[in-house]
């Protein structure tokens, strides 16, 4: 059961805190331009110099933007969740009649608000600096992005989860976690390209499925439904268990007292 | 959908708070070790004990932040691992070691928080807390800049957002001047006057306890050693003062020493 008037309450301090932190703001902005420019950059470079790789531009562009859209989504759960904990409020939080499915449901928000916003933020730098237009990549982008976000809130939730359990030396995770899978995504290349004992394992990551699915729509124009059937499959499954995981995980933490000790 | 436990404890008559064979235990180390104790409604009972004594464990079980590790806590009648939300709901909790987020400004985390408890009206309701602890004109400051005394104040206003029946109070006067201190107390008696609000409040400050509290209960290696009345317990214990009693406990804070158990205690 979810009181949803708890979720917009959560959500609107998370809107408070981003707007006062100009360092958030650098997540959304400057962060995923970067990305870009270093990435359209070495493409375009790639084009001149190398004949016959002329979707490889393309390729690199809409990957970048995707994969910052999961990037983000994982990154505004978690830190979300640090800056209660760095603003030592996380027990006045837990001490109010708030469940935790309602401070998950509210990082969910925060999350889909920070993908839309890059995703809006990078398609008109992408297609001012480089005339890259993400609408190339059609309606298919709307099942794309979905399946990225919900990728996104698995990884956020458990990356949470793991915060909640090892406490302040487990931050780094916030920021590591998606380069830590970012290999084996086939991100910037073809799950071909991997080693063959790999590839199955790529192909258990719905990111995966989401970059093939990506490139086939981009070289063939084709709707990739094999692609996000599995990664929406693979999604309900990850879902799932995250949301088992942190359950756990927060039972844990009410057992042994890391709630508190995350206070400091 | 689960049932809504039927509120209990309206009746005065009835404890808002009952610890029964509480013992909450990390691995091998034993924070509480069997502690029982009740609490009326409108009563202030003041948690004493040397750092590291167990009164921040303890209220944390009371909150449903930490499980027991066995025995039976209800509040309101309601187990706080069963029903924490009907719980808290009922409840508020303020301490000096927690903070509302620093970049936000006094009245938008007020909203917030009103926001998460639910509060109807919550402008009127927040500027009424907001005089009533003479901060009013602190609404529109960044609460990053406030100073103690300010700070607790308005944390004070963040616990009694929602008219709690029970409030948990963590050294509220801590790191405050005499004067601050002095009228946080004088607050915290009136509110409880006009509401006939439960607190359970931890402190170090022996003047906070003697002021305000009805009844202290002395922690001590995880176990409640003495739990009473201020002037019952001194004289039980043969001390003159407060201050030296839990001087006393805090070096040798052997139950066998002090010649009281928590059965023999005087409630």
């Amino acid at each position: 059961m979810i009181n949803w008037q708890v979720v917009a309450a959560l959500g609107k301090r998370y809107i408070y805190i981003y707007s006062r932190n100009s360092f958030r703001i650098l997540d959304i902005v400057f962060w995923p331009v970067m990305d870009l420019l270093v990435w359209g950059w070495v493409s375009a470079y790639m084009m001149t110099s190398q004949k016959g790789l002329p979707q490889m531009a393309t390729f690199l562009i809409g990957a970048i933007i995707l994969f910052n859209i999961l990037l983000r989504v994982q990154q505004g759960i978690t830190v979300s969740f640090l800056e209660d904990i760095w603003s030592r409020n996380l027990l006045n939080v837990f001490a109010a009649p708030v469940r935790a499915s309602e401070f998950v449901a509210a990082t969910y928000l925060v999350g889909l608000t920070q993908a839309l916003a890059v995703m809006c933020v990078m398609s008109v730098a992408a297609y001012f600096i480089y005339g890259f237009s993400v609408s190339s990549i059609g309606w298919t982008l709307i099942p794309l992005f979905l399946n990225l976000l919900m990728m996104g809130w698995s990884l956020g939730l458990c990356t949470t989860a793991l915060i909640l359990r090892f406490g302040n030396q487990a931050e780094a995770l916030a920021w590591a976690v998606p380069f830590l899978i970012q290999p084996l995504s086939a991100v910037f290349y073809p799950v071909s390209i991997l080693p063959k004992f790999l590839q199955p394992i790529s192909y258990c990551l719905p990111a995966a499925h989401v970059f093939e699915g990506m490139r086939e729509v981009l070289q063939q124009n084709k709707f990739p439904q094999e692609h996000l059937i599995a990664a929406a499959v693979l999604n309900v499954i990850y879902m799932t268990l995250s949301g088992f995981f942190f359950a756990h995980m927060f039972k844990e933490a009410r057992r042994k007292g890391l709630i508190s000790k995350l206070v400091v | 959908m689960s049932t809504e436990p039927k509120p209990t404890g309206q009746n005065d008559e009835n404890p808002v708070v009952v610890a029964e064979h509480v013992q909450k235990s990390f691995g091998k180390f034993t924070a509480i070790s069997d502690v029982n104790f009740t609490v009326k409604r409108g009563e202030i009972v003041g948690l004493l004990g040397a750092n590291g004594a167990g009164k921040t464990t303890l209220i944390q079980m009371l909150l449903g932040l930490l499980s027991p590790s066995s025995g039976k806590i209800r509040i309101f009648g309601m187990d706080p691992e069963k029903d924490r939300i009907s719980i808290l709901r009922r409840a508020n909790f303020s301490s000096a070691y927690v903070s509302l987020p620093y970049n936000l400004k006094v009245w938008e985390n007020l909203d917030i928080f009103a926001g998460l408890y639910c509060i109807k009206n919550k402008k009127e309701k927040i500027d009424h807390l907001l005089e009533l602890f003479g901060v009013k004109h602190l609404k529109t400051r960044m609460t990053g800049r406030l100073s103690s005394g300010e700070s607790t104040r308005v944390n004070l206003c963040k616990a009694l957002l929602n008219d709690p029946e029970i409030l948990f109070l963590d050294e509220p006067t801590a790191s405050l001047d005499p004067d601050i201190a002095d009228k946080v107390r004088k607050l915290l008696a009136r509110y409880r006057e006009e509401h006939n609000v439960t607190m359970i409040y931890t402190s170090h400050n022996m003047r906070d306890v003697e002021e305000l509290c009805d009844r202290i209960m002395f922690v001590a290696g995880g176990k409640i050693i003495a739990d009473g009345q201020t002037s019952d317990i001194l004289s039980k214990f043969e001390e003159q003062s407060l201050e030296e009693l839990f001087i006393k406990i805090a070096r040798d804070g052997e139950i066998t020493t002090l010649g009281g158990t928590n059965e023999e205690t005087a409630t």
